[in-house]
């Protein structure tokens, strides 16, 4: 069994991954035999479990509105890829081709 | 062997550092030394900082000649998994991805040891982003089991596992997500101790599934473990879910002493899949702990086969959430070439993610995509809360579980690598315990076919004392934790 193309394609996409059709095709096989694995949480019923999020009761916990220094802009930018001070510079947006 | 410097534990160092016996330097010259004879072959290290270490050594050796040490682990050598951050020194979560990331802050964990006097002697390697049982998903190298060079040592924090059971510090952090502290511990012969969720800052460790991911030490022997543990443990305004409760001395539960302790035994925990070796050692540990006055009786954890469905649903969904960051504009790899924004997202996630990585962010955008939500991400939660109150039931009535850490002992490397769904399954008895948030550690527990095989003992949630308690009593009433590597 192998998970369809079309799913595939769409997944890679909301993911932002750019699979070739190499990955995408061992994708199908492999994610196949995963999903298949996950069906056995089908044999619980569990309509009125509710959900677990996290294991804390810690709630919206808020720090007080304090102003603190934040990293000097030098700092901030010393891994970036592309800068142009005191800016991360990008690709452009639009267009490209 | 055990006189090796190296091979001491940390409460034996700081013993000989007390009294002048040793300096830190000379402590550290011999961790640089052993890393420079032996990680050749074990290859443990993504990163070692020597100049650095040893300046640090000579710093706290003035701090030891003044007499204002204020930790026992001032002047020791230690080592740190690549996925906490370290201000300065390069820190890679063994992906090409972060190959040239140079944090500009270091974790609270990594801020708490420094403050404590202990010395860095490198990072260590792991599964890509900490998913994987065997390091074998490093965008780098694989890291050999000092035991058998030919065997993993358990992943994700397969580095820091291999590190300190072949001397090459006295301690090392990692990241335990599914079993990641746990599992290595088990299949290298070390304790490897995963804390209460919240117990410790995730301040500055890289994230891989944020309600799952807990930092926890892997040290020689459970003394150490309570040490490091003191040092760590604790509040940080830093972390939102961060526990805001005192710390223990975690010390003083090392008496030795467990009669009348109430401990579990999971019958599903001895399915299929586990080696009889690591069977009997368990079961000769459970007569050890009657022995020592301790009763155990079998108990039912009915949800436990569900637990690994769930992890791979919710790791994944929290992780493809967690490294959506990673898009080559603010650090990290960025592929040049791309004509535009949205193409260089695609391509330099490609480019920069291995297999494993790309596979989970895939599993986990699917079941948080539209149309499977609820029967992949929501169903999982659901499960989560039956396993979660599997735990709460048997904690009723009894101090803590004991169980095999790993269903097999360390498995030959290329073993696993082309069935996901095999490597998944190392991981089964650890798992559980994260979708729960309770503490667990796993220690040395005796041996098969040469191998280590590691016991892990479960607590309820900020149960670390009495894990510790009953840990220490058993490693005192054993000699497994005394057992080194044959390695040269």
């Amino acid at each position: 069994m192998k998970l369809e193309r079309e799913v595939v394609d769409n997944v890679a996409t909301l993911a932002r991954l750019g699979l070739d059709d190499t990955e995408k095709e061992r994708m199908r096989e492999e994610l196949a035999p995963i999903l298949n694995y996950f069906e056995m949480l089908g044999e619980l019923d569990t309509d009125h479990i509710p959900p677990t999020a996290q294991v804390i009761t810690i709630h919206n916990l808020m720090r007080p509105d304090e102003a603190r220094p934040s990293l000097p802009v030098d700092e901030v930018l010393v891994n970036a890829p592309g800068r142009e001070d005191p800016f991360f510079r990008v690709r452009p947006v639009f267009g490209g081709h | 062997m055990a006189a090796e410097l190296f091979n001491l534990t940390i409460h034996e160092a700081a013993e000989k550092l007390r009294s002048k016996e040793v300096s830190s330097r000379e402590l550290t010259q011999a961790v640089l030394d052993r890393i420079a004879a032996v990680d050749g072959k074990v290859k443990a290290f993504v990163t070692v900082t020597p100049d650095q270490a040893l300046a640090q050594a000579d710093e706290m050796d003035k701090v030891l000649a003044r007499g204002e040490a204020t930790s026992p682990l001032t002047g020791i050598p230690i080592n740190l998994k690549d996925v906490l951050s370290t201000k300065g020194v390069r820190t890679t979560c063994s992906s090409k991805m972060l190959e040239n990331f140079v944090p500009v802050f270091n974790a609270t964990v990594v801020e708490r040891l420094r403050q404590a006097g202990t010395v860095l002697v490198g990072k260590t390697n792991m599964d890509e982003f900490a998913m994987g049982s065997s390091t074998e998903n490093s965008g780098f190298f694989t890291t050999h089991n000092p035991w058998n060079l030919d065997t993993v040592p358990g992943g994700s924090s397969g580095g820091s596992s291999a590190s300190v059971a072949a001397g090459m510090g006295f301690l090392s952090l990692g990241s335990d997500t599914g079993g990641s502290i746990r599992q290595p511990a088990a299949l290298t012969g070390v304790v490897g101790f995963k804390p209460t969720y919240g117990r410790v800052s995730r301040f500055g460790l890289i994230a891989f599934a944020s309600s799952l991911d807990q930092v926890g030490p892997f040290t020689r022997d459970v003394t150490d473990c309570a040490l490091a543990l003191n040092t760590i443990s604790g509040f940080d305004k830093n972390d939102s879910t961060s526990i805001n409760l005192p710390v223990p001395d975690y010390t003083r539960g090392l008496t030795g002493d467990i009669k009348g302790m109430r401990l579990a035994l999971p019958k599903e925990y001895f399915v299929e899949g586990v080696e009889p070796g690591v069977e009997a050692a368990i079961r000769a540990a459970v007569r050890k702990f009657e022995e020592l006055g301790a009763t155990v009786e079998e108990v039912s954890m009915p949800h436990t086969k569900y637990a690994l469905s769930t992890y791979y649903i919710i790791a994944p969904s929290e992780a493809s959430a967690n490294l959506a960051r990673y898009d080559g504009v603010k650090y990290g790899y960025s592929d040049k070439k791309a004509p535009n924004l949205i193409e260089g997202y695609f391509s330099t996630r490609d480019e920069g993610f291995g297999p494993e990585v790309k596979r989970r962010i895939m599993i986990g955008t699917y079941a948080l995509s539209s149309g499977y939500y609820d029967a992949y991400y929501l169903k999982a939660q659901k499960v989560r809360t039956l396993i979660k109150s599997d735990f709460d039931k048997v904690f009723e009535t009894f101090d803590a579980i004991i169980s095999p850490t790993s269903p097999t002992v360390a498995f030959k490397i290329g073993e696993k690598t082309a069935d996901p769904l095999a490597m998944y399954l190392s991981d089964i008895f650890t798992i559980p315990a994260n979708m729960a948030g309770t503490p667990g550690v796993s220690i040395p527990g005796g041996f098969s076919d040469g191998l280590p095989v590691g016991l892990q003992i479960l607590g309820p949630a900020l149960g670390e004392e009495k894990i510790l308690q009953i840990a220490y009593a058993y490693e005192q009433a054993t000699e497994w934790h005394k057992q080194r590597p044959p390695l040269n």
